[in-house]
């Protein structure tokens, strides 16, 4: 690779990129072993009873017999389930209502105060307020998780489209762009960062939407075993959901940032 | 006199403050030939962008009008196009990709589009740069690229505001001269708006000197220099006596 085309500069920015992937990638392991060998350290030296603090072999043991008789994935896909709905529905609500607020100040002053106030009231605290009106089923999560996930989103919308470069909008309009047309080329990609940073925290707290959800009323998901596995004094089982909890938003958290890397990759 | 392409006709504008209006521009008329490179001068904070927001249409006039080959102008067309002070360049978008956008907006064909925005960046010398983004060009370079997306859809008026200002000497005065070698190939009308008195000297056919704040035209000063015009020129007694003139001017 003699001659340096553009071509070949970016064959070399695409490599170095996999490089510092696959080192990511490798410190992720590196670490939950670490973690796992001081864990089992602990439970060792420390030698607590196990509904206080079990070993890393009986807590994957009970993983591995709730994963086998198919328990966990009923857990799993309920949770996912209600995630999946919430945060559809807070991101095409706070999306929406961001975008609407960004445009016109007037109606950010006159619904502004009230969103606020809603926030000031904790969605945990809701949460059996919606079991009431919406029953132990799946749309009452859904609704929690939309409530946890909504803020955050609509901020960062209402940041992001308002944060679009001045000078870039007269250079639109000089080529009279019509609203569309500046709404999908400029404000869009213009308001990508700060819209994946609020995708970024909704995801987590989905995660935690649906757990508090469930801990409130429900006959399964993840939030449900946990509860679950309180009432039995069965703490390996607790851990064992727990991590896959964990596992859960942290793949989420990944996905994301891998997107957010490969969509703004003009930024390196 | 030929019919002239752009005309402003008393011209004003005033914005609203607390206590009155604030006049920017007032009582404003010229007008612009076919084919001619003609410089606004004035100092800083008189005015000369809202002017030329109000050529552009894209700012709408107090008073008067701007005039398109005799018709009012309402809105921005796609004969004026305008490289403004700062690049104005998307950074999602490579090099290419901006100098495409105009014809996206104008829903022109993709592969023609293309081909047009390719030839375009050869004339400006970017043609190794086409794949990188704006983050990785010097200042000269995106300002190159913004020309270059000015020019590809062939407009008829290219009004230019102080696009070299934030250049180094060395660099601006290179792409004056590259800018004039467009304007003759590319056969357009040239509108730029600097306070630079040398820069207006070496391109202009004609320099207006506008009065401070409210602008107005304080003074009209043609001007005779050989075209093509070369960095040479800048140290011959018919320029320096020139810049002198406009320095009055401007002065008074």
């Amino acid at each position: 690779m003699t001659e340096t085309t553009p071509e070949n500069r970016f064959v070399k920015v695409k490599q170095s990129w996999l490089r510092k992937q696959s080192l990511g990638l490798l410190t992720l392991p590196v670490g939950i072993t670490l973690f796992v060998g001081l864990w089992y350290l602990v439970t060792r030296l420390g030698n607590y009873p196990s509904f206080i603090l079990p070993d890393p072999g009986s807590v994957f043991g009970e993983m591995k017999t709730i994963a086998l008789n198919g328990l966990l994935w009923f857990h799993v896909k309920a949770t996912l389930t209600e995630m999946a709905g919430g945060l559809a529905l807070g991101l095409f609500g706070a999306t929406l209502l961001g975008y609407i607020l960004a445009k016109s100040p007037l109606l950010e002053r006159l619904l502004g105060p009230y969103i606020v106030a809603s926030q000031s009231v904790p969605a945990v605290a809701i949460a059996p307020l919606l079991i009431i009106w919406f029953g132990t089923g799946k749309v009452s999560k859904v609704l929690v998780c939309a409530l946890v996930v909504f803020f955050p989103i609509l901020v960062n919308t209402i940041v992001g489209i308002r944060s679009v470069d001045e000078g870039l909008k007269t250079m639109l309009r000089s080529l009279n762009a019509s609203k569309w047309q500046t709404f999908i080329r400029l404000e869009i990609p213009a308001a990508l960062p700060v819209l994946l940073g609020g995708l970024k925290i909704g995801v987590t707290l989905s995660v935690i939407g649906a757990v508090v959800g469930e801990f409130v009323g429900a006959d399964r998901g993840l939030g449900y075993l946990i509860n679950l596995a309180k009432g039995l004094f069965n703490t390996p089982l607790m851990f064992a959901a727990l991590i896959v909890l964990t596992a859960i938003s942290l793949s989420l958290y990944l996905a994301i940032t891998g997107l957010e890397k490969w969509l703004l990759a003009w930024r390196t | 006199m030929t019919v002239p392409i752009l005309q402003a006709r008393s011209l004003a504008k005033s914005f609203h403050a607390i206590g009155g209006d604030l006049p920017a521009v007032a009582q404003m008329s010229f007008s612009v030939s076919p084919g001619e490179f003609l410089c606004i001068v004035g100092p800083s904070g008189c005015g000369k962008t809202t002017l030329l927001q109000m050529l552009a249409g894209l700012s709408p006039p107090s008073a008067g009008d701007v005039l398109l080959d005799g018709k009012t102008l309402a809105e921005p067309q796609r004969d004026i196009s305008v490289v403004f002070q700062k690049p104005n360049l998307m950074p999602w978008r490579t090099v290419l990709e901006n100098v495409l956008l105009p014809m996206q907006i104008f829903g022109l064909p993709y592969r023609r589009a293309e081909e047009k925005a390719r030839l375009m960046l050869d004339k400006v010398g970017l043609e190794q740069f086409v794949d990188a983004y704006p983050n990785a060009l010097s200042g000269g370079m995106e300002q190159r690229v913004a020309i270059a997306r000015a020019l590809v859809q062939n407009p008829r008026i290219l009004l230019l505001d102080e696009p070299f200002g934030s250049l180094d000497a060395l660099t601006r005065e290179k792409l004056n001269l590259e800018l004039l070698k467009l304007w003759r190939d590319q056969n357009i009308t040239a509108v730029m708006v600097t306070h630079n008195i040398r820069e207006a000297a070496l391109m202009a056919d004609r320099v207006l000197v506008l009065s401070p704040r409210p602008a107005s035209i304080s003074a009209e000063i043609p001007v005779n220099l050989p075209r093509p015009r070369v960095e040479d020129i800048e140290y011959t007694k018919a320029f320096t006596d020139l810049t002198f003139t406009i320095r009055k001017e401007i002065r008074d």
